[in-house]
């Protein structure tokens, strides 16, 4: 019994042409096409949502214990600074009472979500950033006296409004979505958002 | 009796999402909520109810064959229920396919009752008002495992094949968040708001979580199978819709079942 069987897994391992593993290309490619079959489109999430920009996919690579490569972390990074804009009259800080209620709303990109109505940042689900909110998330690291700490200066400024744009720019692989590259806030809630970290009147700062 | 718990349970959630606090705060104290509910009933589950519809449909003739799905074979033989769910997903050779529980249910109300794939694959999820075959035949069979050890093999090729399958999309990043299974589920001791996520790629935080679904969820009024959580949770992911009995959800659960192999099966459950 015991032999049959094990003919009969070496039989089928021949039959489905495995001798050899697959390579992670070759795993990751049939992961998508399995994808593609196992999804239906519905409300604002088309099936485009599963193909893979070049950053997805190298992130993709790099996880579950397979270590991203310093040489190509450096290189993800300045691939995803290059694609940073920033508003045409210069200005990055907003409100921050707005930025707080943006904060705050988790709303957007599902497909029970209504695409007309503008989408909120949630950046409470992964961080702290005020002492009034105690139900915040801990993916990401506390935001609380984020200027305080780090200053009220132009270049901290800026680092701000690239973070929230895009957070690959200094973490490679990092688990923060895209905000700007990706289109999910508008320039004006950035703009309220970098408020809310920078402004010294904004609760994140005292 | 058993409706007096789910009446109960209600009641006691309602009080809680009317007290106005935060949306996440509340759910904290629902957690709590639940948790004394939950002690206070004992050994019952509101599940229960489920199990037993789920018997009676197992037993009762239907379809167009007039049969019943007593002759299925979940893995174990033609109407071994005892056990069967903790070694699933797991290869078959009749269809030569590896299955879940849920995807073998079709086929058995296929090849069994007569019904056509789509008519079996319909309403998966039942909601208020609205009873349906599929959740209550998998409290049903899951509670036939209760306190059995999980024990999904991976000696098949195909088996082999979909566990790795599983773990890619566990790993695979896309949509316009970026966001991967293991993006909340792939580090340890963290939370969203105040919702503890366990870390799926960990043997501890895996048998938890995998040991504890299907769940009776207080906040719904329903039973929820693991199929139903998979759904939900490629939703917050900014994914399309995952269809039901889909190769991808076969493999996942092939990956988040094999990974809690050794700890004994305990559900279905009752969360917040
Ligand atoms: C899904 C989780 C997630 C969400 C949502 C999220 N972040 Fe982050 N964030 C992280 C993680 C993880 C890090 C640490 C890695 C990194 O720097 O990219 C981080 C880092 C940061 C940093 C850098 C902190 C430092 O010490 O330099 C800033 C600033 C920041 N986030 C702001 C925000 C703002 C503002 C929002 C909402 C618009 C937001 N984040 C939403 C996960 C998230
Ligand atoms: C954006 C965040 C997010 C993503 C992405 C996500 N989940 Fe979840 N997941 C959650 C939250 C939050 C909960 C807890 C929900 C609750 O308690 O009601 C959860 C719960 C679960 C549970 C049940 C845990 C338990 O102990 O009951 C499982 C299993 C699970 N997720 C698997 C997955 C898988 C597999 C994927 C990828 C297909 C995934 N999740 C993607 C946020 C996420």
């Amino acid at each position: 019994m015991k032999n049959h069987t094990i003919a009969f897994a070496v039989m089928a391992a021949i039959a489905a042409g495995c001798a050899t593993a697959p390579t992670e290309d070759e795993l990751a490619a049939k992961a998508h096409d399995v994808l593609k079959r196992s999804f239906e489109p519905r409300g604002q999430a088309g099936l485009d949502r599963l193909d893979q920009d070049s950053l997805q996919r190298m992130c993709s690579k790099y996880s579950g214990g397979n270590a991203l490569p310093a040489d190509v972390a450096e290189r993800l990074q300045k691939e995803q600074m290059a694609l940073i804009k920033y508003p045409a009259s210069g200005k990055l800080i907003g409100d921050w009472k707005r930025g707080e209620k943006i904060a705050q709303s988790g709303r957007g990109g599902q497909f029970s979500d209504d695409p007309k109505k503008p989408s909120g940042a949630n950046c409470y689900a992964c961080h702290q950033l005020t002492k009034q909110e105690i139900s915040y998330g801990t993916i990401g690291p506390s935001l609380y006296n984020f200027a305080k700490l780090r200053g009220y200066g132009p270049d901290i400024q800026k680092y701000a409004w690239n973070k929230v744009y895009n957070s690959h720019a200094y973490v490679a692989c990092s688990s923060m979505p895209r905000f700007g590259y990706k289109g999910i806030l508008t320039e004006e809630q950035m703009q309220d958002l970098v408020a809310l970290l920078m402004d010294p009147a904004s609760p994140v700062n005292h | 009796m058993k409706h007096t718990w789910e009446r109960a349970a209600r009641v006691a959630l309602a009080a809680v999402l009317t007290a106005g606090a935060s949306a996440s705060a509340q759910d904290r104290s629902a957690v709590e909520e639940i948790e004394k509910y939950r002690a206070a009933l004992g050994d019952g589950n509101p599940a229960e109810l489920w199990e037993a519809r789920g018997e009676a449909l197992w037993k009762e003739k239907a379809g167009p064959r007039n049969a019943s799905l007593e002759k299925c074979d979940l893995g174990l033989g033609p109407g071994v229920v005892r056990g069967a769910y903790a070694q699933l997903p797991r290869y078959f050779a009749d269809t030569d396919m590896v299955q879940d529980l849920e995807s073998r249910l079709v086929t058995c109300r296929v090849t069994l009752q007569g019904l056509t794939p789509e008519e079996a694959r319909k309403n998966p999820f039942g909601s208020t008002g609205k009873k349906v075959v599929n959740d209550a035949l998998v409290a049903f069979i899951t509670s036939e495992s209760r306190d059995v050890k999980m024990n999904v093999s991976t000696a098949h090729p195909k088996e082999q094949a979909a566990y790795e399958l599983g773990r890619e999309i566990f790993f695979y990043r896309g949509g316009p968040y970026d966001f991967a299974c293991a993006t909340c589920h792939g580090v340890d001791n963290v939370r969203i708001r105040l919702q503890d996520l366990p870390n799926l790629t960990r043997q501890n935080d895996a048998q938890r979580a995998y040991t504890t679904w299907p769940a009776y969820r207080v906040s719904q009024g329903e039973v929820r199978t693991f199929q139903w959580r998979l759904e939900d949770c490629f939703r917050q992911q900014r994914f399309p819709h995952l269809k039901f009995t889909s190769e991808a959800s076969i493999a996942l659960t092939m990956f988040l079942a094999k990974n809690a192999n050794g700890a004994p099966f305990n559900a279905p459950a009752i969360k917040r």
